[in-house]
């Protein structure tokens, strides 16, 4: 026999499918790709595992003397500090994504 | 008429040949020895022309070393190869050309929090005798210098050990210009200071950046003309 429209529906024996809301999946990937990114600048740049650096010292030999000297160049060498804030900022922003609800509240 | 026979010396004194070689050796070996005994010593200008002059400094941190320079170096040396021990001067670096690779840590060790380079603008090392001073090879001695360092406004007594390379006629050659004459004064050396002995952050960060500072130099020092 149909149901006419006054008839409350009834309610179905199964919990409601979960789902994540898309901004949620946006962020995850968008925390996920900076980690990455990062990391793969960091390694690019020359792996280096102390400060970072934005003038490297060159060392050049004065052949009369011997001696040894350093002339900088301007280049740019994330370091450590540079990979540390990167992971971390990739992070939080993925960890966002568990905050609050994560299910839409009126589910039709 | 027969002719008249030549004299030929070398049967008259069979050496004569060696006795005159003798003889000016001699009288090069003795007007040497004039003339180191009364040569003045040479004053040699520690302001490179080429900008190879630095004075390198590391500290020890948390994550690595931190190392830098100081490339300003200005100053005099009076130095005679015949009497080494007599060498006296005194060699400033101005406080504003230290760096480190990284800006914002250089700014920082420039404030009046570390350095305080805007007040204090020269570091310098004034000395007037060598001791122990040791002949290592022809030209090349080691000694120690002892004299004032001055950092921060602080002056302190302080043992400096140095080699120093004589290079007679180099000036020139290193300038490419050999038509100039002059010696070059190589001295190198490394010593240690404690920061909180300069008044530079006595006391703090010591689990982040080492108390010591050890500073690594090599100067050269021209004397056009010598």
């Amino acid at each position: 026999m149909p149901l006419s429209p006054t008839t409350p529906k009834p309610e179905s024996p199964l919990p409601p499918e979960k789902t994540i809301a898309a901004w949620r999946i946006l962020l995850r990937g968008a925390g996920a790709f900076f980690v990455l990114y990062v990391f793969c600048v960091w390694a690019a740049k020359g792996y280096n595992r102390g400060w970072t650096q934005n003038q490297v010292p060159v060392k050049h030999i004065d052949p009369i003397t011997e001696i040894e000297f350093i002339k900088y160049e301007k280049r740019f060498v994330p370091g450590l500090d540079v990979l540390a804030a990167g992971v971390t900022s990739g992070l939080l922003i993925f960890s966002v994504t568990f905050l609050g609800r994560r299910c839409p509240p009126n589910r039709a | 008429m027969s002719p008249k026979p030549s004299l030929n010396y070398r049967y008259i004194i069979p050496n004569l040949d060696h006795a005159m070689n003798q003889i000016l050796r001699t009288i090069a070996f003795a007007g040497f020895t004039i003339v180191s005994a009364v040569a003045t010593p040479n004053t040699y200008d520690f302001k490179d022309p080429k900008g190879v002059n630095a004075i390198q400094f590391t500290l020890d941190s948390i994550l690595e070393p931190i190392v830098g320079n100081a490339n300003a170096v200005e100053g005099k040396v009076t130095f005679d190869p015949a009497d080494v021990a007599a060498t006296k001067g005194a060699l400033e670096v101005a406080s504003s050309s230290l760096k480190v690779p990284n800006d914002k840590m250089t700014e920082h060790l420039l404030s009046a929090d570390w350095i305080d380079a805007a007040k204090h603008q020269d570091i310098s090392f004034e000395f007037s005798k060598l001791d122990s001073v040791r002949t290592i090879s022809e030209g090349k001695w080691s000694a120690i210098a002892a004299g004032k360092f001055t950092l921060k406004g602080v002056s302190k007594e302080v043992l400096v050990p140095v080699t120093l390379n004589h290079l007679a006629g180099a000036y020139g050659k290193r300038l490419n210009k050999p038509e100039l004459h002059g010696d070059l004064l190589v001295v190198r050396g490394v010593f240690t200071i404690l920061r909180s002995e300069f008044g530079i952050q006595p006391g703090k960060n010591e689990d982040k950046v080492a108390p010591a500072i050890q500073l690594t130099f090599a100067l050269v020092g021209s004397a056009p003309g010598a």
